[in-house]
């Protein structure tokens, strides 16, 4: 028996990963970063905007980045609902800093909602970080 | 009767029409592929977001404290309806099969007394509905810039409707739109975004004890936004594949009807000829007689 889980992640448009066995996946929610192994209870939850990490049963590592999303999981399937992902490897630089300068711009607008504050917070961190790498 | 020279022009210019129908029937159908592809695509998100909003609503005990978004407003006064229709014509009954629904129940609305607000997306809805109903239509969008039915298109209507919830300005939201079948059958839909309205009746087995983090309520209210632009987008993909399909139908028809025009018409002309060629025989023969 392996110890792998099933995880799919969906956008909008399209199917955008599915994998049959991972190990470990690792997603940023709403109220911290959750790692979900296999035979997890099950779980509905949302994301704010942050790095999934994927690990396989190699130990091989995939991350991307999303900007929302709702996450279930469920008789050891995992699905990410997401309008917004990229994978690291394959992104823009430039489009990052855009992102990043669009969020900053957001973050000093004095009307919007705590809630609303302490995401772009967190896009900015992200941004940041990816943006230096 | 027309003369020779008439024929032969109606003759060429039926070809020439048939010729633009048909290239439109091509494009059509290689349209109808890729929207039909991504109709298909789009299907499991919007399918796991009900599916994840029946568990939660079906564990939420407290109806009365629930999101508006999904209990309603208490009121059903208030009725905004987006109508979805194509930016382009020529597409069959298309555009008119998603209006007619829509009058049909805008006429039911207005014997109800209630008030109605109307929000044409595209603007062949908005060109068929401002002679009726000029007064109520409260906003129109049309995507003509953008080939593809995107997610921030309908991003962008799903956030108005929000923003017209949040201020009270309704209590019941329909959408309507054409639901793809197949390239002959598109079904006209009416479907009704707020109040959430489930027809599924979930029994709460012991398998679908979740766990909710945050808690339930503050969940959905961050999913029922999301869950209104996703309802759109799949109309949205839903319309597209639709509007190519009946026009790909359309086309062809008009291919054909072209088809049978000049077939007609090129008998009447082969019978003029043959009959004035006829007639200048007769006259020949009859003066060498008469000789």
């Amino acid at each position: 028996m392996s110890n792998g889980f099933k995880l799919e992640i969906v956008n909008p448009e399209k199917s955008f990963l599915s994998k049959n066995d991972v190990s470990e996946v690792v997603v940023p929610a709403f109220e911290g970063d959750m790692g979900i192994l296999k035979d997890h209870i099950s779980i509905i939850s949302f994301l704010r905007p942050g790095l999934v990490k994927v690990l396989d049963q190699t130990a091989n590592k995939e991350t991307y980045y999303v900007e929302d999303g709702i996450i279930e999981f469920k008789n050891n399937c995992l699905s990410i609902l997401t309008s917004n992902i990229f994978d690291i490897k394959k992104i823009d630089k430039n489009n990052v800093r855009d992102i990043l300068a669009k969020a900053e711009k957001d973050g000093q607008n004095p009307n919007i909602s705590d809630q609303a504050k302490y995401l772009i917070d967190h896009k900015i961190e992200v941004l940041k970080s990816l943006a230096l790498n | 009767m027309p003369s020779l020279d008439d024929l032969k022009k109606r003759i060429t210019s039926v070809k020439s029409t048939q010729k633009i129908t048909k290239a439109m029937k091509m494009v059509a159908a290689a349209k109808l592929r890729k929207a039909q592809e991504n109709a298909e695509k789009g299907r499991p998100y919007s399918e796991k977001m009900n599916n994840i909003i029946l568990n939660l609503s079906s564990s939420i005990t407290d109806k009365e404290n629930a999101p508006k978004l999904l209990a309603g407003t208490g009121n059903e006064k208030v009725h905004l309806c987006i109508v979805l229709t194509a930016d382009r014509g020529l597409c069959g009954g298309f555009n008119t099969n998603i209006v007619k629904k829509a009058k049909y129940f805008f006429e039911k609305i207005k014997i109800e007394g209630k008030i109605l607000k109307i929000i044409t997306v595209g603007s062949k809805g908005y060109d068929q509905l401002k002679r009726n109903y000029g007064n109520q239509i409260v906003e129109k969008i049309s995507f003509k810039d953008s080939k593809v039915a995107s997610y921030l298109d309908a991003e962008i209507v799903g956030k108005k409707i929000i923003q017209l919830f949040e201020k009270n300005e309704f209590d019941v939201c329909t959408i309507f739109y054409n639901q793809f079948k197949n390239v002959i059958t598109q079904i006209p839909q009416e479907q009704q975004i707020i109040p959430l309205k489930s027809n599924e009746v979930k029994k709460n087995s012991a398998e679908d004890n979740y766990d909710f983090e945050p808690e339930e309520d503050e969940i959905l209210s961050n999913l029922l936004p999301k869950n209104i632009s996703t309802q759109i987008f799949k109309a949205m993909l839903e319309n597209s594949a639709s509007e190519q399909g009946s026009r790909m139908s359309a086309m062809d028809n008009a291919t054909r009807n072209a088809g049978e025009l000049v077939d007609k018409l090129t008998i009447n002309y082969n019978r003029s000829r043959q009959a004035a060629i006829t007639k200048e025989l007769i006259e020949i023969i009859s003066g060498a007689e008469s000789l």
